[in-house]
């Protein structure tokens, strides 16, 4: 392993961590606009041009809060717990190709930290370790509302790994590869060859699947404002609320990523058009994330159980035998 | 939609009201498979998103940026008092007749007078405590000079209420009833437009 290996490693990884962490800052800026304007709202318009800079104004005052440790909670995990969510969302990052390979200078780049060959299953792993965040700090922080959270987080998060893996389980047998990489070569024909067209299925299962495991809105009880306050977010304040934020935000963005390569070709044969494409599909998910947030409406723990356990699963389990049988004969 | 036929409160078959079609719950196990599969495939989510959307494209956005733009009060809006002067001479409509301090019924109205060098009587003090006023209007209303009528300076801040309420403060100042600022109150207790015309020549035999 040569130096230049490892300070380009480095490298990508500084990279990653500063944009994800400003487009996770950018990300509640564009979520608070949509969904004003779709509530025929202007939201934040004081700080700033058109309110950009309320992300600076919200991270100054995030930065410089008061780090409250409250007296009953357990205190080496109720520190950790934030970091465990935002650390497992940029480590997931690590297997996702961000952009196609470029040259530069004779130096040809590879936008991923790590193509390693276990690819998605090593994302969707680091991604369900995500889970200790809510749970640990949920279950720590002395409080009903946040145990209730760490509860539902973890019912909900294992469960949907279950359709989130089997939904996956399909395209993979048709690509042969868990490199997202070797899935996105495997779709270089252009639209014709998108696997949504192939397992239709397998990517409205994934999709729904992403929801639950980013919490966003229709399977947001695991922070339901409504009923549980913030729920393991309640006794945080300043940056550890703020590290869960980032978590949050970056999970959303590093999903995006992975249903655009795995099921919407990802970023095509490589030219510039294609890594744009991938840019403006991963902004679609992202967008679709914030416009679910204001039309629809939230469903209670028991009908996210039923609809994972008694129709999601089964319509995986379906999906996957199908496609066996249609490969095999 | 035009709101008229809804200020009929009432509730008849032909008024414009009428029931909002409920379905009963599903009882069995089948008729509530069916209810699943109906709002699976019927595609109410995706109206629910093409409403937002649609409003998000519209861009009629409602949103009154209060410190820049500001709502109309109406006319009738009774907020902090206003002494106004008279239009011509620019002495102070107020004769000190003492109604208002009267027919105040939370008794906040303290005033005092004094006949001045021309023998017409003077206001000297006036005040308002408006730690106690309830703003119920009656002043303007029995005032017969047009004098006290309420403004509609509603934004107040400051560290005590009686800054609100120093005479000179609320009295029109002389430049700008020479500049043709001070306005007419339209509300409580205020003639009505064009009374002018209603007013009748006393008979003499009366």
């Amino acid at each position: 392993m040569d130096i230049a290996f490892i300070i380009e490693t480095i490298a990508k990884i500084v990279v990653i961590l500063l944009v994800f962490s400003a487009l996770a800052g950018l990300g509640t800026y564009f979520e608070r606009k949509v969904l004003a304007f779709m509530q025929r709202r202007l939201g934040p318009m004081h700080v700033g041009p058109f309110g950009l800079l309320q992300v600076a104004a919200d991270g100054i005052k995030l930065f410089t809060k008061e780090d409250i440790i409250p007296q009953n909670v357990v205190k080496p995990i109720f520190k950790i717990a934030p970091v465990i969510t935002a650390a497992t969302a940029f480590m997931a990052a690590a297997a996702i190709p961000f952009w196609p390979q470029f040259t530069v200078m004779g130096y040809t780049v590879h936008p991923i930290v790590a193509d390693i060959n276990v690819g998605i299953l090593y994302v969707l792993g680091v991604m369900a370790i995500g889970l200790y965040g809510p749970l640990l700090g949920g279950m720590a922080s002395a409080n009903k509302w946040s145990l209730i959270s760490a509860a539902r987080s973890a019912a909900v998060f294992i469960s949907y790994e279950v359709i989130s893996g089997l939904s996956l389980l399909a395209p993979l047998m048709m690509v042969g590869s868990l490199s997202l990489v070797d899935i996105n070569n495997y779709q270089v024909g252009g639209i014709t060859h998108w696997l949504v067209w192939s397992q239709p299925v397998a990517f409205i299962l994934f999709w729904i699947a992403a929801f639950a495991e980013t919490g966003r809105t229709p399977f947001h009880l695991v922070a339901n404002d409504h009923e549980i306050i913030d729920g393991f977010g309640t006794e945080y304040s300043g940056m550890r609320w703020g590290l869960f934020f980032i978590g949050e935000y970056a999970n959303m963005f590093f999903i995006s990523f992975v249903i655009a390569i795995i099921f919407l070709g990802g970023f095509g044969d490589g030219t510039i058009a294609g890594a744009f494409q991938l840019l403006l599909k991963v902004a679609f998910f992202f967008f679709f994330f914030l416009w679910t947030r204001a039309a629809w409406p939230d469903v209670r723990p028991d009908q996210l159980m039923w609809l994972c356990w008694k129709v999601l699963m089964p319509i995986a389990v379906l999906n996957v035998v199908v496609t066996g049988i249609v490969m095999m004969f | 939609m035009h709101l008229e036929p809804f200020k009929d409160r009432n509730v008849a078959p032909q008024s414009a009201y009428f029931h909002v079609d409920i379905e009963d719950y599903p009882t069995s196990g089948w008729d509530r498979f069916k209810r699943v599969v109906d709002r699976t495939f019927k595609g109410e989510l995706f109206v629910g998103l093409w409403v937002v959307l649609r409003e998000m494209i519209k861009f009629e956005i409602h949103t009154v940026q209060y410190p820049k733009e500001k709502l109309p009060i109406g006319p009738r809006y009774r907020a902090v008092h206003k002494l106004l002067r008279l239009w011509e001479s620019g002495y102070e409509r107020c004769i000190g007749c003492g109604l208002c301090e009267k027919i105040c019924i939370s008794d906040c109205i303290r005033m005092d007078t004094r006949i001045d060098e021309n023998s017409r009587k003077e206001v000297t003090e006036y005040s308002i405590n408006l730690g106690r006023c309830i703003f119920c209007g009656y002043c303007a209303e029995v005032c017969p000079e047009l004098a006290i009528v309420h403004g509609g300076r509603y934004e107040n801040a400051s560290e005590q209420r009686a800054h609100f309420v120093i005479k000179d403060d609320m009295l029109t100042p002389l430049d700008l009833l020479k500049a043709g600022e001070q306005a007419e109150y339209p509300g409580f207790g205020a003639i009505i437009p064009g009374s002018d015309a209603l007013v009748k020549k006393t008979p003499l035999a009366y």
